[in-house]
């Protein structure tokens, strides 16, 4: 793997063409989709005369294909999107490029980040890392993969229920799920507006809190945003860190759970206090998240009709435009969600499921607020088993998502949480520890991964 | 458990704009009627009094100025994205 200070007062030229030059040594992992290859060099070449500076001048980086960015197409990796060019960028890539850091490639994701696999894309899965017979892990799965090859120092993800944090587990490197409102989304493709977020996955903790650092803060363009809060810190003195009880029970991979028990034990050498604490309400949260995201998701994606923009099928009337586009545009977990979403809330329904989980919800928050009164932050692993096989899962929509049984917690309640590599299984897949903490608690969260790794 | 019909998701697929191929509506059964058993565990759950979480932000009535904003987008770039445009207009099949 790569960090960032390797690429700093380089050529941007050569940063560029060699990491180009080792993504297309890597195509069998299926990571990436698209090069901006002709934007990223024109982009070197005013960084090595000057005319570019910044924090990460000449630093190359490959974004998630659900971020808008000139240059290259932006697909989500569906049917719908196949062929379209963004007429802007996302604020995050216009901070990121503001710092002299250079995009160079778009990474493949489960379509429109509906899934934990990356199986979904309408352009193939991509390959775990590690083994190229398991999953990547997902949505985020290219991401994950092409900093775990050291192609580039960091890459750009977006984490709605463990998109970022559950590849990165995956993939043995740090991924990054902030506060939510801490990083703008304009110009990122929605999924589910109350949960979605903007996050990174480095090789190391530091180079997070650089990106962070820059990526952070209020944007106009997302009216959610919360001023800037992130500063990195170490810390002075010893906290007090939760073990999630019910993240370690019996269903859980007894590899993954030594992981997690070492790395408690490392928190314990360096002077800390980690205790078991019990969370009743979690046995919900999957449920409360297959209610509301998709809820959000079948009102955000009703904007792919094919009129304004995107692949539209031929039809003579209107209403089959809207109709043959969506189903030829989505992918079948796409259809899924959007019609759990029209299901949930129908007359009829909306008061015993998306009414009922959003009680829920506040029943699951106020459970971490009060954890939060007594500890700094909160433990357990990141997915109940290290990377599973290509297709172990595809034929059964249920045992897909209960691989998201404990990144969604955290997204439900807005709180920042960063999966941390944890060693590897036997089998030599690697394994995440994920720390959560209180609102804008992120750099405390970080603090506390950089005394372990 | 809930059970799905094919009927179901036909009314699912017309509520959501979706034109479903019939070779996929007995698979979306199948999946919409596992996961729906999934979710409605919910119900056992008491929130009597509780009330519901939307968001999570903190943040209220966050205001702009009532300015027109083009965020440096024109309207030819966007005009361009559509798959059919005339006469300065997006152009779609006949509506009546």
């Amino acid at each position: 793997m790569t960090v960032i200070s390797e690429f700093i007062g380089k050529s941007a030229r050569e940063n560029v063409q060699s990491a180009i030059l080792k993504a297309r040594e890597s195509e069998d992992f299926n990571a990436i989709l698209s090069y901006s290859e002709e934007r990223a060099l024109e982009r070197a070449d005013k960084v090595d005369s000057g005319e570019i500076t910044g924090r990460l001048a000449g630093v190359p980086f490959i974004a998630k294909d659900n971020f808008l960015t000139l240059g290259a197409p932006t697909t989500a990796s569906s049917n719908f999107l196949k062929d379209f060019q963004a007429p802007l960028q996302a604020t995050a890539i216009e901070k990121l490029e503001a710092e002299g850091a250079i995009c160079i490639a778009k990474a493949n994701l489960d379509a429109f980040a509906h899934g934990g696999s990356t199986e979904n894309s309408a352009y193939g899965p991509t390959k775990n890392a590690y083994n190229k017979e398991h999953v990547a892990g997902g949505s985020s799965g290219g991401s994950a993969v092409v900093v775990a090859l050291g192609i580039v120092p960091f890459a750009l993800g977006t984490d709605t229920g463990g998109s970022i944090r559950q590849p990165a587990s995956f993939n043995n490197v740090v991924g990054i799920k902030p506060t939510y409102g801490t990083v703008s989304r304009y110009g990122v493709v929605a999924m589910a507006s109350s949960t979605d977020t903007i996050g990174v996955l480095t090789s190391s903790v530091e180079d997070a809190e650089t990106v962070m650092g820059i990526l952070s803060g209020k944007d106009t363009k997302d009216m959610t945003t919360l001023p800037d809060f992130f500063t990195p810190q170490t810390l002075d003195s010893p906290k007090k860190i939760g073990l999630i009880k019910e993240f370690m029970d019996e269903g859980v991979d007894p590899e993954v759970k030594a992981a997690t028990e070492r790395y408690v034990e490392v928190l314990k050498q360096k002077g800390h206090v980690v205790e078991e604490v019990s969370m009743s309400l979690l046995k919900y949260a999957l449920a409360i998240y297959y209610i509301v995201v998709p809820a959000e998701i079948s009102s955000n994606l009703g904007r792919y009709d094919g009129i304004r923009y995107g692949n539209r099928a031929e039809a003579s009337s209107l209403g089959e435009v809207y109709g043959l586009s969506r189903d030829h545009g989505f992918m079948p977990e796409n259809k899924r969600r959007i019609m759990i979403g029209s299901y949930v809330l129908s007359s009829g329904f909306f008061d015993a499921y998306y009414l009922q989980a959003q009680k829920a919800r506040t029943l699951l928050v106020n459970e971490f607020n009060a954890l939060f009164e007594n500890y700094d932050a909160l433990i357990g692993p990141v997915a109940p088993t290290p990377a599973f096989k290509l297709g172990e899962n595809t034929s059964d929509p249920v045992k897909m998502y209960l691989a998201d049984i404990m990144t969604v917690p955290a997204s439900l309640a807005g709180l920042p949480a960063i999966s941390v590599p944890a060693g590897l299984s036997e089998a030599g897949l690697p394994i995440g520890v994920q720390l959560i903490g209180a609102r804008k608690s992120d750099s405390l969260l970080m603090a506390i991964a950089k005394e372990v790794q | 458990m809930t059970q799905i019909s094919t009927d179901d998701v036909q009314h699912l697929a017309q509520l959501s704009s979706l034109q479903l191929d019939e070779g996929e509506v007995e698979s979306l059964r199948t999946d919409l009627e596992n996961i729906v058993g999934y979710i409605e565990q919910l119900s056992e759950l008491d929130t009597t009094g509780v009330e519901p979480t939307y968001q999570v932000t903190d943040l209220q009535n966050v205001w702009r100025d009532d300015a027109v904003d083009d965020y440096g987008i024109s309207k030819d770039d966007l005009l361009a994205l559509a798959p059919a445009a005339e006469a300065h207009q997006i152009k779609v099949p006949k509506v009546l």
